[in-house]
Formats: C-alpha cells, sequence, structure tokens
C-alpha cells in the first residue's frame, strides 16, 4: 500500500500524526512529512483510521 | 433473524454509526433519516471554504455517504416521534406524508439546529450558518459584495464567518455580548489574544455588547435588514447580518417518548439512552469518568467517535459482549484568517492556564489548562505537532506540573 497526501487540501491538524506518528509528521515549519509513503501492512489499520479521521479527507491509500 | 437499525440524522455522528454497524458485520435494514435534502456532507467548511468560494459544494460530501454500504437514506426526511414500547418512529417525508418506521435498535443523532434572533423570521438578509443551503445562501449575499457585515456572537462559528469575510475583502462589524471572546471556554488570558487576532485582522470587534433590535427597510416588496441597534445604542449599518450564537439541540420528536432529555439525550458511559437505543454527536450527554462531570460535546471529532462507539455499543448489546466506556478526549479545530486555534481536552474558564511554547505577542503558542494537579486542556495557536503530542498526556495520567515540563522540553 501507498500513503497518497493531497498537500492541497492538507491543512496540518496533525490528526494522523496522533494515529501514527511513525508514518505522519507534522513539523514546526507546521507542514505534514509522509516518513514512509510505503507503510508495512501491519499499519493498516491505523493508516484507513487516518484516511477516515482526516478533517479534510487529504489522505488516501493506493493499492500498487 | 434481521436486524432493523433506524438511524435519525445523516451527519458525521449518523453515518459514521450506519458505517460502523455495516463493516461490523449487521445484515438487516439500516434506515437513515435527515431532514436535511443533501446526501451527507462535511459542515465545518461551510463557514471557511464554502462561505470564501474557494470550494463547491461536491468537495465536502461524505465519503462514508458515497461507499455502497447499502443503507436506506431517507433524506428531507423529519423524524416527529417516537413510540419506545411499540418500537415505531414517526416520520415526515419531503412531500409532507407521515409514516411509521419500525425498528429494533434506534441511533439518536438528530444533532443540533443554529439558534435565531426572536423576530427576526423571514427578514431578508440575516442568515445562520447550519447546514449547506444556509452557507450557500450567505455566500450568494456575500459576492454581490455588500458595503458591511454584523457577526452577532464571537464563538467559533462567529468568528471563521468573520474571517472568510475579511479574505473577501469585506467590511465586518463582530458583536459579542461576553466582555472577551469565547471566554466560557477558553478563559480570559486567551480570550483577550483571540480578540486580538480579530483586531489585527480589520475586524470592528465589539465586545460585552448585546443587539437590541434589527432594524429593516423594505425593498421591492421584501423586508430586507438596514441596520443591527446594538446594546450601547450604537446603529450599524449592515446589508447582511450572521448570526452565530449557538445551537439548540434537536429533540423535539423525542419530548414524549420517554427518553430521558436534559438539554440532549441523557446516555450512560457507553452512550446507551434505552434497551436498544443509543445517542451520538452533538446530542448526546454522557458522564465522562476523565473530566468529571456530564459533557455534551459539539466537536467534528467526537461525532465521529462517538457514531462508531453508539454502533459498537449496539451490537455488543446484541451479542452480550460488554460494552466499552466512552470517553474520549475531546479535540476540536477553528481556523480564524491565518490562525489555526486547536484545542484538547476541556477545561473550565476559571482553570489555570500556563503558556508553555512560543508567545501570545506572535500568535504562536502553546497554553496548557489545569485544576489542581489534573491537566484539563491543551490549547495551541499554530502550533498543530505540540498540541498532538500533548494531547496523549491525557491518557499518560501525568499530572499539571509535569505536563508544563514535558511540554517545555518539546
Amino acid at each position: 500500500m501507498r500513503i497518497v497526501v493531497d498537500f492541497d487540501l492538507c491543512e496540518s491538524n496533525a490528526v494522523c500524526m496522533g494515529i501514527a506518528p511513525e508514518i505522519f509528521e507534522v513539523r514546526d515549519d507546521d507542514f505534514l512529512y509522509v516518513l514512509d509513503e510505503n507503510p508495512p501492512e501491519s499499519m493498516r489499520a491505523k493508516m484507513e483510521e487516518s484516511v477516515q479521521r482526516c478533517p479534510k479527507q487529504a489522505i488516501s491509500i493506493a493499492e500498487d | 433473524m434481521t436486524t432493523t437499525t433506524v438511524i435519525v440524522g445523516a451527519s458525521l455522528a449518523g453515518i459514521n454509526a450506519a458505517r460502523t454497524l455495516r463493516l461490523q458485520g449487521q445484515l438487516g435494514p439500516i434506515v437513515v433519516v435527515d431532514a436535511d435534502p443533501e446526501r451527507p456532507y462535511d459542515r465545518p467548511p461551510l463557514s471557511k471554504q464554502i462561505l470564501t468560494g474557494e470550494w463547491e459544494p461536491e468537495k465536502i460530501f461524505l465519503p462514508a455517504g458515497k461507499e455502497d454500504l447499502n443503507l436506506d437514506f431517507r433524506l428531507g426526511t423529519r423524524a416527529k416521534a417516537l413510540d419506545l414500547s411499540s418500537r415505531q418512529i414517526i416520520l415526515e417525508g419531503p412531500t409532507g406524508a407521515v409514516e411509521t418506521s419500525s425498528f429494533d435498535s434506534l441511533v439518536i443523532a438528530s444533532g443540533a439546529s443554529a439558534r435565531r434572533l426572536p423576530d427576526t423570521a423571514g427578514i431578508a438578509g440575516v442568515h445562520v450558518v447550519r447546514t449547506l443551503a444556509d452557507s450557500l445562501a450567505l455566500r450568494a449575499e456575500l459576492d454581490a459584495g455588500p458595503s458591511r457585515v454584523v457577526v452577532i456572537g464571537a464563538g467559533f462559528i462567529g468568528a471563521e464567518v468573520a474571517s472568510s469575510c475579511r479574505k473577501r475583502g469585506l467590511d465586518v462589524t463582530l458583536v459579542e455580548a461576553l466582555p472577551l471572546p469565547l471566554e466560557r471556554v477558553i478563559g480570559t488570558e486567551m480570550g483577550q489574544v483571540c480578540a486580538q487576532v480579530h483586531i489585527e485582522n480589520g475586524v470592528d470587534l465589539r465586545l460585552g455588547t448585546g443587539v437590541l433590535q434589527i432594524e429593516t427597510s423594505s425593498v421591492d416588496g421584501v423586508e430586507r435588514v438596514r441596520a443591527v441597534v446594538l446594546s450601547d445604542g450604537t446603529v450599524v449599518e449592515a446589508e447582511v447580518v450572521v448570526v452565530g450564537i449557538g445551537v439548540t439541540v434537536n429533540t423535539q420528536w423525542l419530548e414524549s417518548s420517554g427518553i430521558a432529555l436534559d438539554d440532549g439525550v441523557v446516555c450512560d458511559n457507553t452512550l446507551l439512552a434505552a434497551p436498544g437505543v443509543v445517542a451520538a454527536g452533538d446530542i448526546a450527554r454522557y458522564p465522562s469518568e476523565r473530566f468529571g462531570r456530564v459533557l455534551r460535546v459539539e466537536h467534528w471529532e467526537t461525532a465521529i467517535a462517538g457514531g462508531e462507539a453508539a454502533a459498537r455499543r449496539l451490537l455488543a448489546e446484541a451479542s452480550g459482549e460488554t460494552p466499552a466506556v466512552f470517553d474520549p478526549i475531546p479535540w476540536f479545530w477553528s481556523d480564524q484568517y491565518d490562525r489555526k486555534i486547536q484545542l484538547a481536552g476541556r477545561p473550565m474558564p476559571t482553570d489555570e492556564c500556563r503558556i508553555v511554547h512560543g508567545t501570545t505577542a506572535e500568535f504562536r503558542f502553546v497554553a496548557l489548562y489545569g485544576d489542581g494537579d489534573r491537566l484539563t486542556g491543551v490549547l495551541g495557536m499554530n502550533r498543530p505537532r505540540h498540541v498532538v503530542q500533548l494531547r496523549a498526556l491525557f491518557d499518560e495520567g501525568v499530572t499539571f506540573s509535569e505536563a508544563c515540563e514535558r511540554a517545555a522540553a518539546l
């Protein structure tokens, strides 16, 4: 699975970072950084939760 | 035997309850009722991206509403009454036709409606922002470039509407009855900071000021707002008025049902309101052990979490499993001008407030709230990373002073 963030939509609420800090990091510049765009399958539940909980619907999961 | 569930409310809490029931394997019919004729949409952009014109409505329809969850949507349909003993609900459809729907389990997620000023019904130019239709109607009037917008109420909706109007270059007067904006939510010190943010962004802010009257004039036979008379006697001319003075819960249909009501639906700590009946979202009032009092939370994230929890509560009841306690850490954000305000927790306005990062002068800081030794809130302005990291401290059970130390080390 590949994590896709639409950075035009993302407004750095950092909800995803609260769910999966090992994948998503909002830094001091207030921008979101994806630390691992291809997280292991064991992270799927957290990735799906991040997709659902993003207030801007900015995160999606691509299967490739 | 299949279970039929009726969900009243197709907004965030209702749709997430429906989604959770389906994904957890409920096979029977799920009827989703909402007075709003639109398919499920997200409300936060209504006072922001929709109002500024940055986004079209297509962008705010909720993904869960578009998934193939085999839901029986009854949109534009109002719940009129509930009969618990026969497990039936009376619905009034878009054409006014009344029907009775039977259920095995019920999710009450009928939310809340914007409060209006008395005696202003039918006056053109006076708006609230709660539904997509509200937001689009206001947007159409803002498109016409009114010379001044008066926003009544400097709570989160009022503040965001004022911000959106300023982004469009409109002159704004923001009227707040309290001495400071959001004083009852975030206290005096932070209320002062929020007031300053409005002033810095060119808003004519009138604090400690009520509204006596809306003056109107007749334009082409239509009664239209002309000015707002404030409690200090000032008359502010305005072509558009937006009223953001809070909400009232939509419990009218439950009044004679036997469901306990108290400014919301009274639930236990698992969101159960009666056997087979749960509540979620703005309408649910539940005891929070974490904050030592009964809460009714109007936040976006609580609506999602509550919808899911309410659905799981019904499933636990059916399977005989021990239900989970619902006691999340309330969290919300508000975007005003170029500032993002985030608050985690539920401080009392009288709690101690300590700035642990940054300064209020630069409008970029984190403050912690404490009641004695107990951490009660984390407030950030343009500090999303810190808010999300410090929010985790609620579950670690650290004291207020420890939390302040941890925050300073971040």
